[in-house]
């Protein structure tokens, strides 16, 4: 086999793809410095995370330059991965709604803060 | 150049027969071997990884404590107000410039510029090791000044400690790892062993340094912003 029959692709694509995860990332923490909560909050991070891992693995790591074979080889096996994710997912839903059910666990608890701990920031003293 | 034996009867059965058919010439990946073992374990890998993430999902869903905001928790101040997850996002731009480092090697690998390919894996090493410093310093902050242990911690649920120890500590070690493998292969290019052989190995060991990036792509998402 010849030495050199490995991915070579010009540099360009390389600095392209480099400066997009940058920006990417960015979008992504900004997700959280700005705050957005709720829907849009999942909406927004795991589309950021999706775009970003599929570039790393699509450009970085030359898979959409592969032969099928061995994409298929990559890309298969994690697919049930989703059916476990699935799985798990219903599965713990209902054993929480179990335990607030049975259990007479408290639906409302809030978590504390380093602030509450240290002192200042909120300024509300909540009982421990 | 063996076929497998082939009786009138179809291929021969048995002991034999499973010789034959793992030991014919049959080829199904047209890369290097060591490029389709690197991928092998690659996606073993992914899948002790989704094992820890799931059970992530599975711990965070069940427990009714509430879980610790980590917005707050990961934030850190420098003189003034206290920034959110800004760490983390440094870390991660760590990151993502040694896979950028990393791509650039591979590149200047198969180009035979021992140079270049020395210095920018040496560089992808060295954001590495700093990614590993800054973990060091966040566990620390964690453990000494929040007080998060692996079986409680005062914010809320207490299963954040175990499993945020455990994913991270695993991402970290494997970081670690990179870090010596890289430079033990820059090393060997800056001798000049790769000329003979081929620049390939340069190509695998930045497939697992993207595929270390990668997972950090899903920590970053689910401990730190979901």
């Amino acid at each position: 086999m010849a030495s050199d029959a490995g991915q070579q692709h010009p540099l360009g694509i390389y600095y392209k793809i480099w400066v997009l995860l940058f920006v990417v990332s960015t979008a992504s923490y900004l997700v959280d410095y700005f705050q957005v909560q709720g829907a849009m909050r999942w909406t927004l991070v795991l589309f950021f995370m999706v775009v970003k891992a599929g570039f790393i693995v699509a450009i970085f790591m030359h898979v959409v330059w592969e032969r099928m074979a061995l994409v298929f080889t990559i890309l298969g096996p994690p697919i049930v991965l989703l059916l476990l994710i699935g799985f798990m997912a219903v599965e713990g839903a209902y054993t929480e709604e179990s335990r607030f059910v049975y259990n007479g666990h408290d639906r409302d608890a809030v978590a504390l803060t380093p602030a509450d701990l240290h002192g200042g920031g909120h300024g509300e003293d909540d009982g421990h | 150049m063996s076929e497998a034996a082939v009786t009138e009867n179809g291929p021969a059965r048995g002991l034999e027969g499973m010789v034959d058919d793992w030991s014919a010439d049959k080829q199904a990946y047209h890369v290097p071997w060591g490029k389709a073992m690197m991928w092998l374990f690659l996606v073993s890998d992914t899948f002790i990884f989704t094992c820890f993430l799931v059970g992530y999902l599975n711990v965070r869903m069940t427990t009714t404590a509430p879980w610790p905001n980590q917005s707050e928790i990961f934030a850190l101040s420098f003189g003034g107000d206290p920034i959110p997850l800004i760490l983390i996002a440094i870390m991660t731009f760590v990151l993502i410039t040694s896979s950028g480092t990393m791509a650039m090697a591979v590149n200047y690998g198969y180009r035979r510029d021992k140079a270049k390919t020395f210095w920018l894996i040496c560089a992808t090493a060295f954001f590495g090791a700093t990614f590993v410093g800054m973990q060091v310093f966040e566990w620390s902050k964690l453990i000494f000044d929040e007080g998060i242990r692996p079986w409680g911690n005062p914010f809320g649920a207490a299963q954040f400690g175990s499993i945020f120890f455990m994913v991270t500590g695993f991402h970290g070690l494997h970081v670690t790892c990179g870090v010596i493998y890289l430079m033990w292969v820059a090393f060997r290019v800056k001798r000049g062993y790769y000329d003979n052989k081929g620049y390939e190995i340069v190509e695998i060991a930045g497939l697992y340094w993207h595929f270390v990036d990668l997972v950090w792509v899903f920590i970053f998402a689910f401990f730190y912003l979901l």
